[in-house]
């Protein structure tokens, strides 16, 4: 850092060093994005007693690749009434902000590309903006099945944003701080017994829940359910735009894994005091979250849409708002001595 | 529907995913049903019914005497045979054509010859670019007949008991 800014001055070296960690932070997810999805396919495969990939490369790993490929050559098709712009626009924003997502998360102490202060509110933001690329791109497409299609995603991803957002209000109640490092800081102590999963048990199950359906994923994959709903807002979608659409998606699966660590598993802490803290950890219980999502994927049906409304609001956001009233109340008066409250950041 | 305490119970502890990941986990380690199809393919009956074929006798006479029960019999209408005398007088076909595209399997024609001429071999990868290439005519099946025959000869054999 030094470095740079002595060579190339303070505001441009600062530009480049930042350029590179958000590079290396992008092609480092990409990469592992494309073994995640093969993985997610191999899962899947599995608890079906199938095979799954395996013909492109060792066991099929290059899969991703070929798919990816074939993504960029094949054409791109554009419905006659679709408004051209929007329509290019909508996968961009949904992929453009599956990415910039990343730059508040801390894969190990201090390896963050901003150290965010608000980092939480600042995944709010970017996880409500990305509703603009779905329902965009059903808008744009000047189709009925797209239109119908967006508004249901729509109404969905918006229904559980809520429940997502009591959840971590929990959280941050206890750690009184809306900085990434901090929460997980605040875990640390006494290894796996101190992460807040513990205080926090019931909401790590609401989380993950809301965060299937937040990031549309089975069984609650009713903006695309391929087989009786069309493909939702991706119906007019071909080739790139449709790749950065399924990209978009994908990252936000494993940005949901990469919260349900931070705020409820510890991050990059170890589960036993004797061992070194570390991203590795930080990697394992992404790969764990995101087994439990694909798994999900496998053995759950798909929910009917009034359920999952019925589900969103009449179920989840009672708890979660109980919860945070709970939680309150625990950290205002600590009870369970000091149990639910770790002020990380003065108090 | 009743709503007991057991029930609510088990749906706040998320009783169904549990179990369903229990059984899930037992399914994901067991031997895969899948086979790795153009390099391995599943076991055929030897009565697969499957591309038709004309056969020899080992001589290398044709066995088809233009009898046209085959022909007479086939439900879909998808055997056309021209036959006429051979100069040494006995009884051959000229033409014998079978639209692919009609017919459907059904294994009469070989059950209906008297000579074993006709049969359905155990081949079942003759997939085409054009639908031309679906109407076998008589050169084409005596071809399959050479090239299958040791496999079909085999099927009879082993089917042979049952008859």
């Amino acid at each position: 850092m030094e470095f740079m800014t002595d060579v190339f001055g303070f505001y441009f070296g600062t530009f480049l060093v930042i350029l590179g960690q958000s590079l290396l932070v992008i092609v480092l997810i990409l990469v592992a994005l494309a073994f995640l999805m093969y993985a997610d396919r191999k899962i899947w495969a599995a608890v079906q007693m199938r095979k799954g990939p395996n013909v492109v490369g060792v066991f099929g790993l290059l899969q991703s690749f070929a798919d990816f490929i074939k993504y960029i050559v094949k054409e791109v098709v554009v419905p006659a009434g679709a408004d051209k712009p929007v329509f290019f626009l909508a996968p961009m924003i949904t992929f453009i902000f599956a990415v910039v997502a990343w730059v508040v998360i801390p894969f190990d102490d201090g390896w963050v590309v901003s150290n965010l202060n608000v980092g939480v509110l600042y995944i709010f933001a970017i996880g409500s903006l990305e509703v603009y690329g779905v329902i965009m791109g059903g808008w744009a497409s000047n189709s009925k099945y797209p239109f119908l299609g967006a508004l249901r995603s729509t109404a969905q991803m918006i229904s559980y944003e809520v429940s997502i957002g009591f959840i971590i209000v929990g959280v941050l109640l206890s750690t009184g701080s809306l900085n990434f490092t901090a929460i997980v800081q605040a875990q640390s102590g006494y290894g796996a017994l101190s992460w807040y999963w513990l205080p926090h048990l019931p909401m790590v199950a609401l989380f993950f829940i809301s965060a299937l359906a937040e990031t549309n994923r089975p069984p609650f994959d009713l903006p695309e359910a391929e087989a009786e709903l069309v493909a939702g807002y991706q119906v007019e979608y071909s080739a790139t735009p449709f790749l950065l659409f399924m990209i978009g998606e994908l990252m936000a699966v494993v940005l949901m894994t990469a919260l349900i660590t931070i705020l409820f598993f510890g991050g990059w802490l170890s589960p036993v005091s004797w061992l070194p803290d570390g991203i590795h950890w930080f990697i394992l219980k992404m790969l764990f979250w995101f087994f439990m999502f694909a798994m999900a994927k496998a053995l759950v049906p798909r929910y009917r849409y009034d359920q999952l409304m019925r589900l969103g609001w009449k179920v989840f956001l009672p708890l979660s708002l109980g919860w945070v009233v709970f939680v309150a109340a625990a950290a205002q008066f600590e009870w369970f001595g000091g149990f639910y409250v770790r002020w990380a950041v003065g108090g | 529907m009743t709503v007991t305490v057991n029930k609510v119970i088990k749906r706040f502890l998320l009783w169904d995913f549990i179990s369903a990941f229990g059984t899930g986990m037992k399914y994901f380690v067991r031997p895969k049903a899948t086979i790795n199809y153009p390099h391995e393919k599943g076991p055929l009956s030897p009565r697969f019914r499957g591309e038709h074929a004309l056969r020899r006798y080992p001589n290398g006479e044709e066995r088809c005497i233009a009898c046209k029960l085959c022909e007479a019999i086939c439900p879909a209408q998808a055997i056309t045979i021209d036959a006429e005398p051979r100069e040494d007088g006995s009884r051959r076909t000229t033409r014998y054509d079978i639209d692919m595209t009609k017919c459907i399997y059904c294994g009469y024609c070989q059950e209906a010859c008297p000579v074993d001429a006709i049969v359905e071999g155990p081949n079942f990868e003759y997939a085409t670019e054009t639908r031309e290439e679906l109407f076998y005519d008589k050169e084409k099946l005596l071809e399959n007949g050479a090239r299958w025959e040791a496999e079909i000869a085999m099927n009879i054999q082993l089917d042979a008991p049952y008859r």
